[in-house]
């Protein structure tokens, strides 16, 4: 059983900047690793930290938030509390074991197709290293635990 | 005069705070001793189990179960007490959300076993002896204890509950209210509630705070509620002292407050809130300090100001890490080798 690992990554895209760039990305044919899905979110703050937990919890292996440059955001400000929520949620996460890097913030403007190319790839790169979220395991066995102590009861 | 119904008090991984609690109804015991005969109550009474046993199914009205479930003892007894009663309730943080007990799921049942029966300082074990689930000794006695479970769960999690009632434990006022729908509910006067959620408020327990808020609350600064002296009269957050206030759900009357220490979130999160940690570490962020220069910023100073939160997941989960989205610490696999 030697198949090659294929992490599954989820990017949040803020409507105004990021996603322009993703656009842009594929308007002008870079080559990205297509082993992502992306959400748009009107802006990076309306990425709930539950939404990122949740993706954990069904099996990410990592998860990428990209919105506008400081001082670029749309809602003015609303990228300021992005980078407090992700850098105490990668605190959280690294306590419950994962690895940091595998939650992953950047700000990448409507004009730099370039950089979210590179910043997917660089990400995607990084997670394949570090292999599975150990959370894929619990997601796949809850049912079997459940099923098991159901019989132990 | 009604027939009198059957109340239990069962327990399940607790600290024994939820009976107390129960108790401290003291003289407003005897109205409900009025209309319940109390069939089982290990910490009152000398009914054992296999008495609860030979009861018929549903010959208890209402079960309070305090405590989480964490090994197949509490899972026996969550499902026993759940046949025999008509009316289950998850009573208090633990039975609620998993509680303190809850915040072993930071760790596992073998790093359990092993800190306590091996890496103590004061252990000493070179035959690493675990405690076995059966013995029977010499004269030939069976012996049995429970067998500890990979990680606590809340009482729903493993059985049906009629009821949900928060906090640690719930306060005087709760039972005196708790009380009341009993007895209306014996006396025909009121049906019994809807399922769920009970004795607890809608809305957060801001919004019952006592506490003057500005119309915006930012923080400057994390500070621990150890190293400084709060103002009785003002908002904790404005403090830079973390409250749960904005994540919790109200209706304990804001026990805490009252006597100048931060809510840390007992009465658990909100209907409208999934995961209670992560609720409060959004609301939290967005109320940092933004300062003047925030486009110079480097990363490692905001790494910095949130650092100053110590322990996020105790903190964040003190009560709920059990029923929060991924219930428990895991652990990341060594790098493959190529
Ligand atoms: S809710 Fe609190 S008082 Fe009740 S059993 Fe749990 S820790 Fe003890
Ligand atoms: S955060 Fe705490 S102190 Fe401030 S209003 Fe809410 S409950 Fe009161
Ligand atoms: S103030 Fe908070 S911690 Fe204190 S009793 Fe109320 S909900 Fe629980
Ligand atoms: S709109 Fe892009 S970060 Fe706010």
């Amino acid at each position: 059983m030697t198949e090659e690992f294929r992490p599954r990554i989820l990017v949040f895209c803020c409507n105004w900047c990021s996603y322009a760039g993703a656009d842009l990305a594929g308007i002008g044919r870079y080559q990205i690793d297509p082993h992502f899905r992306v959400v748009r979110t009107m802006c990076s703050a309306r990425v709930d930290p539950e939404w990122i937990m949740e993706a954990f919890r069904l099996g990410a292996d990592g998860v990428m938030v990209a919105g506008c440059h400081p001082g670029d955001c749309h809602y003015i400000g609303g990228n300021y509390r992005t980078r407090r929520r992700i850098a105490l949620l990668r605190s959280l996460l690294s306590q419950f074991g994962l690895d940091p890097e595998r939650l992953h913030l950047e700000w990448i403007s409507a004009g730099e197709a370039e950089k979210f190319a590179s910043s997917v790839n660089g990400f995607i790169r990084r997670v394949g290293a570090l292999g599975p979220s150990p959370y894929r395991e619990t997601a796949a066995r809850t049912d079997g635990v459940a099923a098991e102590e159901a019989a132990h009861a | 005069m009604p027939e009198k119904i059957k109340i239990a008090i069962a327990q399940g991984a607790t600290c024994s705070g939820c009976d107390i609690a129960v108790l401290d109804l003291d003289v407003e015991l005897l109205r409900l001793f009025e209309v319940a005969d109390l069939t089982f109550a290990p910490l009152v009474s000398d009914v054992k189990l296999k008495d609860v046993e030979a009861m018929e199914d549903g010959a208890i009205t209402i079960c309070l179960y305090h405590g989480a479930v964490r090994n197949s003892e509490n899972r026996h007894i969550a499902g026993l007490l759940r046949r025999k009663s008509r009316i289950l309730v998850a009573y208090g943080a633990c039975a609620a959300f998993g509680g303190i007990p809850g915040l072993a799921n930071v760790t596992s049942r073998k790093k359990i076993l092993d800190t306590v029966y091996d890496d103590t300082a004061t252990t000493v074990n070179p035959e690493h002896t675990r405690p076995q689930t059966k013995y029977v000794t010499p004269e030939g006695h069976e012996l049995q204890l429970p067998e500890l479970d990979e990680q606590v769960k809340a009482l729903d999690d493993v059985v049906e509950v009629d009821y949900v009632i928060g906090a640690c434990p719930p306060t005087r006022e709760m039972n005196v209210k708790l009380l009341q729908v009993v007895l209306d509910f014996v006396n025909g006067k009121a049906p019994l509630p809807p399922k769920g959620m009970i004795l607890a408020s809608e809305r957060t327990l801001c919004e019952e705070c006592p506490r003057e808020k500005p119309e915006k609350v930012t923080v400057d600064e994390i500070k621990g509620v150890d190293y400084i002296q709060p103002d009785p009269d003002k908002c904790f957050l404005e403090q830079g002292i973390i409250c749960f206030g904005p994540a919790t759900r109200g209706g304990c009357d804001a026990k805490c407050i009252k006597v100048n220490v931060p809510c840390r979130g007992c009465m658990g999160p909100t209907a409208s809130v999934i995961d209670h940690g992560g609720s409060m570490l959004s609301a939290f962020s967005s109320i940092l300090r933004v300062s003047g220069s925030e486009t110079a910023l480097p990363e490692e100073e905001i790494q910095r100001l949130v650092a100053k939160m110590r322990d996020p997941l105790g903190t964040l989960y003190r009560f709920t890490l059990p029923k929060s989205l991924l219930k428990r610490v895991v652990s990341e696999r060594p790098p493959r080798k190529e």
